[in-house]
């Protein structure tokens, strides 16, 4: 290389000099888990339905399920082993956002449970709650402008 | 004592390294280094319900080993220069608060173990007789407290590092037979604008690289005076850069020059991406395996520079570069 002259010609270096991730890899792994989870999910539904369940009833009881099942493999270290397998794959998922609010619960538990689980358990899901709400706020709003005859309200 | 060069301070009657001691983590104990080190723990909460606390006992108990080992109790220690990574650097002094020593807590980011020997040697060449340096970190209070929680499912990026559990100290001492620290090299913050916290390697190799050249100016000596160049925690991304820009430079030390962070670690089997960092990367490196070369007579005369980034987890949330600080001591027998 030549002498470094400015902090952009260091940068171009140094990303040209850095690995990548595997890409390909990654979004190989994490579609055929994320499928997978998916396809569990879809079991349990199917199972529900046929035990008698209406959809709606069904489809709270596959969430509860799913997220039940990451939170206790969040709790005996293999869920993290999973998640550096397959990245977004298990990360989208609801089991991702369960994983996300235990494992800070478990982290900061040492700092006592109001200030350490409490205050802590949402420091990795509250930006996902916060952005989901409100797009789903502006979204309401919008269709509430453009569809108002078809919503009934009350 | 005299300064030489800009940044350079030469002993008259250079102190000697007594005596190290390490102690390291589960994981540093499977990797290449493990036989080197003192002691080797079985899980990362050594008996303790927290990381922090866990952290605080392996410092502790790493300089009971050295006061053990070298044989010089704690009364005849004149003080004690420790840091750690933790906020306010907690570990050293929680781990000291019982020992009755004076002690000068110290932040030097990775860099803190060769901070601690510039400092200790220049009071062992003025008024002290011991000088006890100390380091350590510990993987999982550092990925609480710069990254995730332990049990989240996330991807590190491959230039990522991973952060040493243990401790490496040393005991200077003004008499003695070597290995001496002729001269200390004092490094000045250099910040090429990097941002990435996953790429400390290339954060830091650009403050390396200064000290280094400022070391060879300074002295007027050559990659090829030392037997080993080392550098602390740039693991395998910010080894090459390093060697890259010192070449730029006109300093070839391909041949001679090597990483803790890469020793510390095997890359395939352990998973560790670009290598081992922390303070106790260097520290333990050291204390295990360098200073044993050192006393074989295996090496002669090493240049030990350690790395650090100085930046925390609200400065990088700001956006902010990360400053970059490399220090260096010259170590021969």
């Amino acid at each position: 290389m030549n002498p470094i002259e400015s902090k952009q010609i260091y940068q171009d270096y140094v990303d040209k000099k850095s690995p990548n991730s595997p890409i390909l890899k990654n979004c190989f792994n994490a579609f055929w888990v994320g499928g997978l989870i998916c396809t569990i999910g879809q079991v349990i539904l199917n199972i529900c339905k046929e035990r008698g369940f209406d959809t709606q009833i069904s489809s709270t009881i596959v969430s509860i399920l799913l997220i039940g099942i990451s939170a206790f493999l969040t709790g005996l270290n293999l869920f993290n082993r999973i998640g550096k397998f397959a990245g977004a794959g298990s990360l989208i998922p609801i089991t991702g956002f369960a994983n996300s609010v235990v494992s800070p619960a478990m982290e900061y538990k040492s700092e006592g449970y109001v200030m350490g689980v409490g205050g802590k358990m949402f420091t990795v899901a509250g930006p996902v709650l916060v952005f989901g709400i409100s797009t789903s706020i502006l979204v309401g709003i919008v269709y509430l402008i453009f569809n108002t005859q078809s919503i009934v309200l009350v | 004592m005299k300064k030489i060069g800009k940044q350079t301070v030469s002993f008259d009657n250079p102190p000697t390294i007594l005596e190290c001691s390490s102690i390291v983590g589960p994981k540093e104990a499977q990797g290449p280094l493990a036989k080197y080190f003192d002691q080797t723990l079985e899980d990362e909460f050594y008996g303790e319900k927290t990381w922090e606390k866990a952290e605080s006992k392996i410092l502790k108990e790493n300089i009971n080993l050295l006061v053990a080992k070298s044989g010089i109790p704690f009364d005849k220690i004149d003080c004690i220069f420790a840091g750690d990574l933790l906020n306010q650097c907690i570990s050293s002094s929680f781990g000291l608060r019982d020992s009755n020593i004076p002690f000068f807590g110290i932040f030097g980011a990775c860099s803190t173990f060769v901070e601690g020997l510039c400092l200790g040697s220049i009071c062992a060449e003025s008024f002290a007789e011991n000088v006890l340096c100390a380091t350590s970190s510990h993987f999982c209070s550092a990925e609480k407290q710069f990254r995730f929680p332990l049990e989240l499912g996330n991807q590190r990026t491959p230039t990522s590092q991973w952060t040493v559990t243990g401790s490496g100290a040393a005991m200077l001492s003004r008499s003695g037979s070597g290995p001496y620290i002729t001269n200390i090299t004092i490094g000045k913050i250099v910040d090429l604008g990097i941002k990435d916290a996953n790429n400390m390697g290339a954060a830091m190799a650009p403050a390396f690289a200064d000290t280094l050249i400022s070391h060879f100016v300074d002295t007027g000596r050559s990659p090829n005076y030392y037997d080993l160049i080392i550098s602390g925690d740039l693991g395998y991304v910010g080894k090459d850069i390093a060697i890259d820009i010192a070449k730029s430079q006109g300093y070839n030390i391909k041949s001679n020059y090597n990483d803790c962070g890469v020793l510390i670690f095997d890359k395939e089997k352990q998973d560790t991406h670009s290598g081992g960092s922390g303070c106790a990367c260097i520290g333990t490196v050291f204390s295990g395996y360098l200073f044993k070369e050192l006393k074989s007579r295996k090496v002669k005369k090493i240049l030990l520079i350690a790395t650090g980034a100085l930046m925390n987890s609200t400065s990088s949330q700001q956006g902010e570069s990360i400053p970059g600080i490399a220090h260096a001591v010259s170590i021969e027998i």
